[in-house]
């Protein structure tokens, strides 16, 4: 037997984050060290499966399956392809980071790395899942953590009503899906939850025209879709900095993810009638969460909105059905994973030392801490779609993917490039050029820790890995896209 | 003169009730023998000689697959009857366990009497094959179960609980009587199924039969305490001591379900269709109010109270269903609720026996005061509100899905919604204990070793039917089976 490295990936997260749990509250270095080890395995064997998953071959791999409730047909199987290979890796880097930018946390650290530990459980789980019982599973395991993490260590001011209404909103999303899932079940006949199985069940045109919507927006409510948007910039905002990381950067993708693989990929027609909708829908995103964020005075909302706008893109590619738009929203969703990663660390590490977000009170903190700086420009030309960076991979193919649907919608969308390059360079000289604001002086701004600078060097240095370097994540994708494909009739 | 020939298996049913008058005679024993304070060692016996019950009976006092109808007709041994004493005697441990602790109830040995015989007539419920023996089952149950909610004679609102209940419970139980009675009276007999053979072959007349449904519902519905016979619920629950309430609020509600199932339908299904359209419509009121009112409570007993409502009308979504699958739903979101409502109520009584309080405002900053309690409310409180891993989810998924699966879509878009509702004020008291301060912080929470043994047994075992499934469905479906 081949070793299972998938199912290891899942269990490493939760099993350390009880063994935290089991420690005394007090030895917080301990629980640091222990933290920081497990989500070092798991980065490196999220790795590990990303580098060996042969495309040549394609299909998934590194299957397990084992009988879970064989009378309903469920089992507990999981197995990456190209589209999930990259979402596990993205998730173990964000656990790693995540780990490293809070090593400062003190208020009860135990508790805090227990509960996003079990939080990457369910984020893990549902990346690889190849049963849908089994996705759900993992898919509310991921969604409840988030309510003690934000409501615990979040922003004093908001997050208490964050907290509650990010959880009600995913909740609600999310049982939704359950709905148009169990119909799924019970009208394909086959007596199985196993996802590859129920794409051969040929529904009824009808069925899937009428449970798409379900299956498809409830999962899109974690995606960010708009009008069901609301919830992230206010989560974002509260939560504590390696939390809006995991939320932002990891999380949002899980919607996307998981709206891909069940709404689309099990309701192809469904998908086919609906995509106008979800076209336009994502167009306002993008569009409109630009035009938030540009607005915006406070730092963190701006990168909240900005996750909005991106989040958009994703959406727009799956709706165009294409190849190009297919598979910019694969890279898309991992370069933006990485890249608003390194946003909400940037954010967190001022916020920290200038006990403010609000823009028009900072001013020059290049001179105080120039890796930051640095790692928010990358961040920045990620985001605007610079060539050299991830971000051009992956919103170039989404554009062409899109033109080839409806150029008008391309063209509307690209005006978001525009915008966002707007507030990028606004942020970018109000807040880390200029003079250092009067009251900031006295409050003797040190530069960030050695941890905080591995975990933004890394970021970047992903970032731009992709950027010139494309082949590192193309193909792959691009394997897992022809099967989306070969699902919607081989377009 | 009928002829009555002892058999093996007669008594190999009743294994689990001989076993409670066994238990029950060693109580009253000790009672006398022992000093006064050292009687909640009686605690621990009870506890433990009901789960040497449920030892013995799973390995020597199984059913066969064939049901069997026993003493007479009057007993039917078969899965149903055999897993739900399983539960029963569970629920019964857990709360001896959870009372001995409590002061003028965990060192009285008739506290442990009561106990037992109510759940010795809840076996009895769950096996009755006749009405006869059906009623006086549901007394058995019900009256030490009243004295047992005004058990604290010096307490105002225990006596007030108690008498409550007694009367609302009366009240039900004589119209349930009466339907009983009319069903005889068309019938001719008291045997369940019998009385079966009868009315599918169409002699009764279909109005009266929908008269005696809506009049046995009323005892049914009482039982379980699905609106609208619900309105003892939250008195009785907040007045009688927390491990009563615990225990009323699990074991009692599942000998209910268990009756409401066989009666329902073993009686009235091939005639009359419509039985399903009341039950749903008892479903969809008791999840609707129960939930909304629990939003308004800032006691905990009585948000559990109100919470409770609300699980009985989950639970029904699989009575409505009408199908091995919505039976093993119902069975497997029964054993589920009672593992995690006995950890909800086994924190009350902890937080109370310390700090004398049941308001949810005074949990603040529990979770630094008592981590491992905490904890344990919030997998609780979790499993209440469907989350994964744990057995609610589960309990929650199956009753969903035998719903869609019998084309009843509404109603588990209704039972959604609800549980939205339902995760609203679960999470308000999981912010009260996790985020919240209070002066009290630094004062410690002692907690007794009955209790860590019972919320850790009742944890493991909220964790193991989220996780594992199979075994526990199997359980289910096996029950579920008797009945179809």
């Amino acid at each position: 037997m081949q070793f299972p490295i998938l199912s290891v990936i899942v269990f490493i997260p939760i099993l350390s984050g009880l063994l935290i749990l089991l420690m005394p509250g007090h030895r917080k270095d301990e629980i640091r060290v222990t933290a920081l080890a497990a989500s070092l395995i798991a980065l490196g064997l999220s790795a590990w499966a990303y580098f060996a998953y042969d495309i040549q071959m394609g299909g998934y791999q590194f299957v397990e399956k084992y009988d879970w409730l064989p009378t309903l047909g469920i089992s507990y199987s999981v197995g990456i392809d190209g589209i999930n290979a990259p979402l596990v890796l993205l998730t173990g880097i964000v656990m790693f980071t995540g780990v490293l930018i809070s090593w400062g946390i003190d208020d009860r650290p135990r508790e805090f790395f227990a509960f996003l530990f079990i939080l990457a459980t369910g984020v893990f789980g549902v990346f690889v899942a190849q049963d849908l019982f089994m996705l759900f599973f993992f898919y509310e395991i991921a969604v409840f953590p988030m309510f003690l993490l934000i409501a615990i260590w979040g922003w004093k001011q908001t997050r208490e009503y964050a907290a509650m209404k990010l959880t009600l909103y995913l909740f609600i999303g999310s049982v939704f899906s359950l709905v148009g899932a169990l119909a799924m079940y019970f009208s394909s006949g086959l007596n199985t939850f196993d996802m590859q199985l129920l794409a051969t069940a040929n529904f009824s045109t009808n069925f899937q025209i009428f449970w798409f919507p379900f299956v498809f927006f409830g999962f899109a409510v974690l995606g960010g879709i708009f009008p069901f948007h609301n919830w992230s910039p206010d989560g974002h905002v509260a939560a504590p900095t390696a939390v809006s990381m995991f939320h932002a950067g990891v999380l949002m993708k899980l919607g996307a993810f998981a709206a891909l693989r069940v709404g689309i990929m099990l309701l192809p027609e469904g998908a086919i009638y609906w995509r106008w909708l979800i076209l336009g829908l994502a167009t306002v995103n993008v569009v409109y969460g630009a035009f938030i964020a540009l607005v915006q005075t406070d730092f963190k909302y701006v990168i909240g909105f900005s996750s909005v706008s991106h989040m958009g893109l994703v959406m727009l590619g799956f709706a165009t059905l294409t190849r190009e738009g297919l598979l910019g929203a694969g890279v898309q969703m991992f370069s933006h994973g990485v890249m608003t990663a390194l946003f909400f660390a940037v954010v967190g590490m001022v916020y920290d030392r200038a006990h403010t977000r609000n823009i028009p009170e900072l001013g020059g903190f290049s001179t105080r801490m120039p890796w930051v700086a640095i790692a928010f420009i990358v961040g920045g030309l990620v985001s605007m779609g610079m060539p050299g960076f991830s971000g051009f991979v992956a919103e170039f193919p989404i554009f062409m993917g899109v033109w080839r649907v409806m150029p008008i919608v391309a063209i509307i969308a690209a005006v978001s490039i525009v915008i966002t390059a707007g507030y990028i360079i606004r942020i970018t000289g109000q807040v880390f050029y200029g003079k250092v604001p009067e009251p900031l002086e006295h409050h003797n701004i040190g530069d960030v820790t050695v941890l905080d600078k591995v975990a933004l060097g890394m970021l970047s240095a992903i970032l731009i890995a992709i950027g010139v370097y494309p082949a590192l994540m193309v193909p792959l994708v691009s394997s897992g896209v022809n099967l989306v494909l070969s699902l919607l009739g081989g377009a | 003169m009928i002829e009555f020939n002892f058999t093996l298996d007669m008594f190999i049913a009743i294994l689990p009730e001989i076993g409670l008058l066994v238990l029950a005679a060693i109580v009253l024993i000790m009672d006398v023998i022992l000093p006064r304070e050292r009687r909640r060692v009686m605690g621990w016996i009870v506890a433990g000689g009901l789960f040497g019950i449920i030892i013995v009976s799973i390995f020597a006092g199984r059913p066969g697959m064939e049901a069997q109808l026993l003493w007479g007709g009057m007993v039917r041994f078969d899965w149903l009857a055999f897993i739900f004493k399983m539960i029963f005697l569970f629920g019964a441990a857990v709360t001896a366990l959870f009372a001995m602790d409590v002061d003028n109830l965990g060192n009285r040995g008739e506290f442990y009497l009561l106990l037992l015989v109510a759940t010795m007539g809840m076996g009895l419920m769950a096996a009755a094959g006749d009405l006869i023996l059906l009623y006086l089952a549901i007394e058995t149950t019900s009256i030490p179960l009243y004295v047992l909610a005004g058990f604290m004679t010096k307490e105002k609102k225990s006596t007030e609980s108690g008498f409550k209940y007694l009367f609302f419970g009366a009240l039900t139980s004589a119209i349930m009587l009466y339907g009983f009675s009319l069903l005889y009276g068309f019938a001719g007999t008291t045997s369940i199924y019998d009385l079966a053979a009868i009315v599918q072959q169409g002699d009764v007349g279909l109005v009266p039969l929908f008269g005696v449904l809506l009049l046995v519902l009323v005892g049914f519905g009482f039982k379980i305490s699905a609106v609208p016979f619900h309105f003892w619920a939250p008195d009785v629950y907040e007045g009688a001591p927390t491990p009563v309430t615990g225990f009323l609020s699990t074991a009692s509600k599942a000998a209910g379900f268990a009756v409401l199932m066989r009666v329902l339908l073993v009686v009235f299904p091939e005639s009359l269709p419509s039985w399903t359209s009341v039950v749903a419509i008892l479903s969809v009121a008791s999840m609707t109010l129960g939930n909304s009112l629990a939003l308004a409570q800032r006691n905990m007993k009585r948000l559990l109270a109100y919470s409770s409502i609300a699980h009985a009308g989950y639970a029904l979504i699989g009575v409505v269903a009408f199908s091995p699958l919505g039976m093993a739903a119902v069975v497997y979101y029964l054993g589920a609720y009672l593992l995690t409502n006995l950890a909800a109520f086994g924190v009350v009584v902890a937080f109370w026996r310390v700090t004398g309080s049941d308001e949810i405002a005074d949990y603040a900053g529990l979770s630094r005061r008592a981590p491992g309690l905490s904890l344990a409310l919030m997998v609780a409180f979790l499993s209440l509100a469907g989350m994964p891993p744990l057995g609610g989810f589960i309990g929650k998924v199956l009753v969903f899905a035998a719903a869609v699966d019998a084309d009843l879509i509404w109603l588990a878009l209704v039972g959604i919604i609800n549980s939205i509702v339902g995760l609203y004020y679960y999470l308000t008291v999981l912010k009260v204990v996790y985020l919240f301060r209070s002066e009290d912080e630094e004062k410690p929470l002692p907690i007794s070793r009955s209790y860590t043994v019972a919320l850790v047994i009742l944890t493991l075992g909220i964790v193991l039917t989220g996780t594992l499934i199979a075994p526990f469905f199997a359980w289910g479906t096996t029950a579920a089976a008797a009945l179809f």
